[in-house]
């Protein structure tokens, strides 16, 4: 048990979680006053103990399924040699069938006899059913052969494709009508379709979690912890996050600004004392009997930069240019002003589209279909961009101008035109660059991100979350 | 004493139903850790899922005193732990010197000015000198700043609390501390690492339904579960504030009072104001709930 403990908390702490000691020490306390059977209990013993942002909960319960799925008492079906027993996991199957009225084991059963259990199962809410049929699409399906060097979710998309989840869902929304004899009311209808397919997302997690089951025993817990190892939110690569990814860095967003907004108010608040306050003073010392003891001054007025944010948004970074425009809007209170141009070969302004939008998401989303940015080929080029840039709005910058450049600086080898660069550090208050890329590709290839930021005051790499969080810390 | 306080977890979940707050297994499960191990929980979640309220319920299942700690920006010392009262001490002074000037030394005016009668206990003190069972909860700790929240590790770690003038002051009895967080600012590790964490958020369906039932009186249950459902499927929008349990339940209400037995569409739409407190969120949901269906 200890073993398999330390081992967890190595595996959490590889996929990227504080874990600290004391922590360490307290799920090991904590775990003494839960009964070891209840693995529901367990779980939530070490989860409170180790893990202490929501966010890590998701990376938690992965490992957590690596480590412990197969050794509660009802999925108990490794044999000594830490193998699958087959006969057990048979009899176990053919139990189960037979306790709700099914005949014969997985073994026998066609995939319609499947299909129709598992429409039973979905329609009626039977989880156990639901885990059991899980079971037999996975074992009937995924064709699992041990030591087979494929990822959990090449097995898990031959299960899916054979079970036609999509066709299930019209099937039980058909039933369903039958059933209210078609005096369903548009907003029943959609409820209905809501309840269905929150119950085929729950089938889908439960038969992802029993390939990931039969993967440990094939493989070992360690091999498996270290594929299913997934980067947390704050540290998916921008420019390579995958479609669900993107989505978990877009949720973690919004919470991230209000932190930002508030650790940026709080920091200017304390950052330094203005005149005296007379009065408060004066108030103050009534207190101490007259004596001014406790001086009070007056709080500064706030400093704010002027922010222009000129973007490329061309294909290979236009994620990191959407989060970056965000999360700089979400904070534009923290700003006197905020200016965004947004470029691929032309460039256009875009600060109107955040203005009038109220919702920050939705005036992303039109930057990226309403902007005017192609000028030729729609390829991406710095130095057309640029000398628009300057030509245009150039004589708008001032003293008080804090100037962002997003973009990899990948030029497709047109002119640079770093000057604009020089001219607009002249101008400025100061100079940022942000790339995307990691730094080992910088100037590789076209990209020339050299000649523009050796005028820069800065250059940042912000490849996640993390960074660009901390560059936002900096620049305000 | 408090092993004896809760048997084991069932009897947990079963305190906290009887206490009117229904409790899902991870809730439950901190709660009893909590007591075991006698650390605080520092609750997280949304606004309006029952943070303060899961304290006030463990209150009223362990028969204890519920202490609350509002913070805010600028909460200090003086208002959180103890405070020496002043003016009394100067009143003190001055009635000595109007009698007989001379009689007593500085030493005793000090031990004498320094004592219990002058000290005015705030809660995090009064928790902790409570004889009687205490919950302590500490509500919204995020607001208070970085610095401040240092002052809450001694007691929260070691149950004690060192006043200079009087020596270390240790607790008599072991509080259940909650402390609630909205997450609008990163605490701090050392913090975090004193407490069990717990997550509260929106509730499962069944779980939501559940509570409606219990809370809202003479409710049916084809009603409740309309309710959830709906509330559920308003929160999958993306929008700016999602609707809180608490807000579903003043939506319930306000359902069962106006007597509508089963929601249609142009009701739902007609009350959405009471679910959702932004007009751009309202039109949004209200587009959603008609074009979908």
């Amino acid at each position: 048990m200890l073993d398999l403990m330390s081992g967890f908390v190595v595996e959490l702490r590889n996929a990227g979680l504080p874990v600290s000691l004391t922590e360490n020490l307290d799920a090991m306390e904590a775990v003494k006053h839960i009964p070891i059977e209840d693995r529901d209990a367990f779980k939530y013993a070490l989860a409170t103990t180790l893990v202490k942002n929501e966010q890590h909960w998701k990376a938690f319960e992965t490992v957590f399924e690596v480590y412990f799925s197969l050794r509660g008492p009802e999925y108990n079906v490794l044999d000594e040699d830490g193998e699958i027993d087959e006969d057990s996991l048979e009899e176990w199957m053919s139990q189960q069938m037979r306790g709700m009225g099914g005949q014969g084991s997985s073994e026998e059963m066609s995939p319609e006899e499947i299909a129709e259990m598992l429409f039973r199962a979905l329609m009626n809410a039977d989880e156990a059913m639901m885990a059991a049929m899980a079971r037999a699409a996975v074992t009937q399906f995924a064709g699992m052969e041990p030591g087979r060097p494929v990822g959990g979710t090449y097995y898990l998309y031959r299960t899916l494709r054979n079970l036609d989840l999509d066709g299930m869902l019209d099937r039980l929304m058909e039933q369903a009508q039958e059933r209210s004899e078609g005096d369903m009311t548009s907003l029943e209808e959609r409820l209905e379709r809501e309840e269905f397919e929150n119950r085929i997302e729950d089938l889908k997690k439960e038969i992802e979690s029993e390939i990931r089951r039969r993967l440990v025993a094939d493989r070992g817990v360690e091999a498996m912890a270290k594929t299913l190892r997934k980067p947390l939110p704050e540290d998916v690569d921008f420019m390579h996050a995958s479609r669900e990814e993107m989505a978990n860095i877009r949720k973690a967003i919004q919470p991230l600004t209000r932190k930002l907004a508030a650790r940026l108010a709080r920091k200017r608040k304390h950052k330094r004392k203005g005149p005296l306050d007379f009065r408060a003073t004066v108030r103050q010392s009534l207190s101490y009997g007259g004596v001014p003891a406790e001086p009070r001054f007056r709080n500064p007025r706030p400093n704010k930069p002027e922010l222009i944010v000129v973007a490329d948004i061309s294909g290979s970074v236009a994620a990191f240019a959407r989060f970056t425009l965000h999360l700089v809007y979400a904070l534009q209170n923290q700003f006197s002003k905020v200016r965004s141009f947004v470029f691929i070969d032309g460039l256009d302004e875009v600060t109107h589209m955040f203005q009038d939008e109220e919702d920050i998401t939705n005036a992303v989303h039109r930057v990226n279909t309403e902007a005017d940015v192609v000028w030729v080929d729609g390829h991406s080029d710095y130095g057309h961009a640029f000398g628009v840039f300057w030509e245009n709005y150039g004589s708008e910058i001032s003293s008080k101008s804090t100037v962002m450049f997003l973009g990899d600086a990948r030029n497709n080898y047109h002119a640079t035109n770093a000057w604009v660069v020089k001219e607009t550090a002249k101008k400025a208050r100061s100079v940022f660059w942000l790339n995307p890329e990691p730094k080992s590709y910088w100037d590789t290839g076209d990209s020339v991100i050299t000649e523009y930021s050796t005028h820069a005051d800065g250059v940042f790499e912000c490849r996640n979350l993390r960074q660009l969080e901390g560059f936002v810390d900096h620049l305000a | 004493m408090g092993d004896t306080m809760f048997g084991d977890l069932g009897s947990v979940r079963g305190g906290l139903r009887d206490a009117d707050y229904l409790a899902d297994d991870g809730i439950a499960s901190v709660v009893y850790l909590a007591e075991k191990l006698g650390k605080p929980v520092l609750v997280e979640g949304p606004a309006g899922t029952g943070k303060t309220e899961l304290a006030k319920a463990v209150a009223a299942m362990t028969d204890a005193r519920l202490i609350r700690l509002q913070c805010y920006e600028g909460l200090d010392e003086a208002k959180a732990l103890y405070e020496w009262n002043y003016k009394k001490q100067l009143l003190r002074i001055q009635a000595d010197r109007g009698s007989d000037a001379n009689n007593e030394d500085w030493t005793d005016l000090q031990d004498d000015i320094f004592n219990d009668e002058f000290l005015l206990t705030r809660p995090l003190l009064e928790a902790i000198t409570a004889e009687e069972k205490v919950v302590l909860l500490i509500d919204e700790v995020d607001r208070v700043e970085v610095e401040t929240e240092a002052l809450l590790l001694e007691i929260l770690s070691d149950y004690q609390v060192s006043i200079p003038e009087l020596g270390t002051i240790e607790a008599k009895q072991i509080p259940i501390v909650f402390l609630t967080s909205n997450n609008t600012r990163e605490l701090s590790e050392a913090l975090k690492r004193r407490c069990l964490f717990l997550h509260i958020d929106y509730p499962q369906l069944e779980r939501e339904k559940e509570i409606v039932l219990t809370k809202v009186d003479g409710i049916s249950d084809n009603l409740a579960e309309q309710v959830a459902r709906i509330v559920r499927s308003i929160r999958q929008i993306e929008l700016k504030k999602s609707p809180s349990v608490s807000e579903t339940l003043d939506w319930a209400r306000t359902l069962v009072l106006l007597g509508v037995e089963s929601i249609d569409v142009e009701q739902a739409k007609e009350s959405l104001h009471i679910l959702l407190k932004y007009q751009s969120d309202i039109e949004k949901a209200a587009k959603e709930l008609t074009v979908e269906g």
